[in-house]
């Protein structure tokens, strides 16, 4: 486990690397005459999309393959990607949203040997790539390449101006934080608006960080529980300290209203700090030495129950030039364009591959160092249940995020909103 | 004078098959319609066959469904976020375009007079409708920005309220706002359609009418609103299409929320057939559309366009 001895067993002061095994590559004997389309989200942060356009300029100079890299919203990627599924044209390669892969495994290209290579070479998947990407006969249908995690996002000051040395590890501790910053004038804010990455992303964490899912292993539904009504309790009262708005927040609304000094705590990935520390605002640089990262706390049920949005590589069947796209796979996770390009995102997207762990950039500043682990930590979001169409249906169409926000706003009553969240889900689930 | 040397014999030249088929009008009616039909059978009627059949269907995206009756229909009739779409297209629709008529009409009214620099101030009023609507909505979701709100910003300002305006929080609020924003939007449809009518009316009938000594408001209800219902219905029913039938605004400032209290149907289709994948059910939502817009169809032009009613007569 080379890249494992790469990450874990760093001595201090010894200075970070990646450790990669000697594995001969796959050798993909690339079409004549082959040029690729990329479809992937667009950038969150500005470094992400910079090289990973640069690595694909040299997949191009090296190969001679030429590569269109297409960008779209993170809410249009899924409608684009499932068109492209449907109709059996467009981009060859979708660098795709979650478990996008796992709604029409038949219509993707099988990828265990190139993922077997990868796993060899760098210490072995993550647990969360592990997941999101086999398929359901085991095998690989996509690479799965990162995952941006959402961690507490707070202002150090504020924190201890509040009373706390340390930012709380409970749920029970957190509540305590958010109200007496709320008494200090400096509220919290966590989105509850229709959005695909934050809203899913704190909803989802404090419904099972009180033991509670929508599906049980077997994707039975399950909202209808005693842990859920807890979670939306929870929620309630965590809600009554919250900034005005926050259920109308869309994805970039967090950010805005944290680095406009309106609110003192979020749940995002690194891209607030990257702002901070990359604007070119003084007032902003010294924000970035305020800023401090926590993980989201643990709930009654006594775990980690982060969550975080996976990216994976999946190439379409209909793609003429199936060699290509593999090797354009691999040429973007070897360690001369992967490292780099997690380097300029400052890991905004967090490794799928173990030997990453090594990588200087989430040593060289310790504020990076709380997402280092997003994919071995946190769960996939049709957890507990089976990945697929439903799982990918329950998330895109806010169930769970609408049972929340209905509730701690005081729009529907606990059962009421269980009720018609159960009936949705089950209506996937089924 | 001599005679030619070539005598006719009382006989047409022969004329090849397709010289006369041609030649016969209705076959060349039906060529020249020909390319019309292709592409509106291409891009309407095979679309919306296609919707109308997914809708009896269980397809998902990337998965052919087999027909399944009126189980999506169903499904739907018990469905209560269903519902609140529809009223909220309803109200939506209602609403926006009143408000559109009433102000479209008045500017109309204004632009009508002789104004310095009036192709300028008409050029400037068709500003909102020219700018692509997702740049609008852009817009609108900053002015709604529960922080950042400019409106909030200038109240504040001026001591008129003490915190923001939750904009797009409430339902009601969030309703009204986006109400807002097609309104904005629409006016210089209406606005520029009305005054392309008004600019038909003969000045001659306000003068009889001032000569029979009416007031500016009676020569208002009597003249120009019966003049302008022809136009008017036109107008009418294309506004409550496009407004039925929004998608935009909503996708890009609310997207449906919060706790879906501003989806419309349109938004509610997508939402189901796309991202969520259930092409079936996203396409009976857009097929139960239908019926309100032909329903509103037929009441622009049978309650609106009755020739003897407009000129003051009673009907049939």
């Amino acid at each position: 486990m080379a890249g494992v001895a790469g990450g874990t067993l760093l001595g201090r002061g010894a200075r970070a690397e990646v450790v990669v095994a000697d594995v001969p590559a796959p050798g993909y004997e690339i079409e004549s005459g082959a040029e690729l389309r990329v479809l992937r989200p667009a950038k969150f942060v500005a470094g992400d999309e910079e090289l990973f356009l640069a690595n694909s300029k040299k997949f191009t100079d090296q190969t001679g393959v030429a590569v269109r890299v297409d960008q779209e919203s993170w809410q249009d990627l899924r409608p684009k990607t499932a068109v492209a599924a449907n109709v059996g044209t467009g981009p060859d390669i979708v660098l795709a949203w979650n478990d996008d892969p796992h709604q029409y495994p038949e219509k993707i290209l099988d990828l265990t040997d190139l993922a077997d290579y990868l796993g060899k070479k760098y210490g072995g998947w993550a647990p969360l790539a592990e997941t999101m990407g086999k398929g359901p006969d085991g095998n690989w249908i996509c690479i799965p390449v990162g995952a941006s995690g959402g961690k507490m996002v707070y202002r150090d000051s504020w924190m201890k101006e509040a009373g706390f040395s340390e930012f709380p590890k409970d749920t029970a501790g957190f509540l305590e934080l958010a109200k007496a910053l709320q008494g200090i004038g400096h509220p919290v804010g966590f989105t509850l608006g229709q959005a695909e990455g934050d809203a899913n992303t704190f909803c989802h964490w404090m419904l099972w960080a009180h033991g509670a899912s929508v599906v049980d292993e077997n994707g039975k539904v399950t909202l209808d529980s005693p842990e859920t009504r807890a979670a939306l309790a929870y929620g309630t009262e965590l809600y009554k300290t919250f900034i005005p708005g926050t259920l109308s927040w869309l994805d970039p609304s967090n950010n805005k209203a944290f680095l406009a000094g309106e609110v003192s705590v979020v749940a995002n990935g690194i891209s607030v700090y990257y702002a901070a520390k990359t604007s070119d605002d003084p007032a902003l640089k010294e924000m970035a030495e305020d800023i401090g990262h926590a993980p989201m706390p643990i709930g009654p049920v006594g775990r980690p129950t982060e969550t975080a949005l996976t990216v994976s590589g999946m190439i379409f069947g209909h793609t003429k030039y199936p060699n290509a796209a593999k090797e354009y796979l691999r040429f973007m996770m070897e360690k001369e364009q992967y490292e780099p390009w997690q380097e300029a995102s400052i890991g905004y997207w967090a490794h799928s591959l173990n030997a990453y762990d090594g990588n200087p950039v989430w040593t060289v500043d310790p504020k990076h160092t709380p997402y280092q682990k997003i994919m071995t930590e946190s769960l996939p979001y049709g957890y507990k249940g089976p990945l697929g169409y439903a799982s990918a249906g329950t998330l895109a169409d806010y169930i769970v995020v609408t049972m929340v926000s209905s509730v701690v706003s005081g729009a529907a009553s606990p059962d009421d909103a269980i009720a018609e969240a159960t009936r949705r889900a089950e209506r996937y689930y089924r | 004078m001599a005679s030619a040397a070539t005598v006719w014999d009382g006989r047409r030249p022969e004329q090849s098959w397709l010289s006369r088929k041609l030649d016969d009008r209705r076959v060349l009616a039906a060529l020249f319609m020909l390319p019309v039909a292709a592409l509106l059978f291409t891009f309407l009627s095979y679309p919306l066959g296609l919707g109308i059949w997914l809708g009896f269907t269980d397809t998902r995206i990337g998965r052919d469904g087999i027909w399944i009756g009126l189980e999506n229909y169903i499904y739907l009739f018990e469905d209560s976020v269903f519902w609140l779409s529809v009223f909220n297209t309803i109200v939506y629709t209602v609403l926006a375009t009143v408000l559109k008529f009433a102000l479209g009409l008045w500017l109309a009214l204004l632009l009508n007079h002789h104004l310095p620099f009036k192709s300028l101030i008409r050029a400037i009023v068709l500003l909102p409708w020219i700018v692509p609507t997702v740049l609008s909505a852009i817009a609108f979701w900053w002015i709604y920005d529960p922080q950042f709100s400019i409106i909030s910003y200038v109240l504040k300002g001026m001591g008129i309220i003490d915190a923001n305006i939750d904009f797009l929080g409430e339902p009601w609020n969030a309703r009204l706002s986006l109400i807002a924003a097609n309104v904005w939007r629409g006016i210089p449809f209406v606005a520029i359609s009305l005054l392309a009518g008004l600019q038909t009316i003969s000045p001659s009938l306000y003068e009889a009418a001032m000569i029979d000594g009416a007031t500016a408001w009676e020569r208002f209800v009597h003249v120009t609103v019966p003049m302008l219902m022809p136009i008017l219905a036109v107008v009418l029913t294309f506004s409550v299409l496009f407004t039925f039938t929004d998608f935009q605004l909503v996708y890009a400032i609310t997207r449906g929320g919060p706790n879906n209290a501003t989806h419309l149907m349109a938004t509610l289709a997508f939402q189901r057939a796309i991202p969520g994948g259930y092409l079936g059910e996203g396409a009976a939502i857009a097929v139960a559309m239908i019926p309100f817009l032909v329903a509103s169809t037929i009441f622009s032009y049978v309650a609106l366009a009755r020739r003897k009613w407009q000129q003051g007569g009673r009907d049939d």
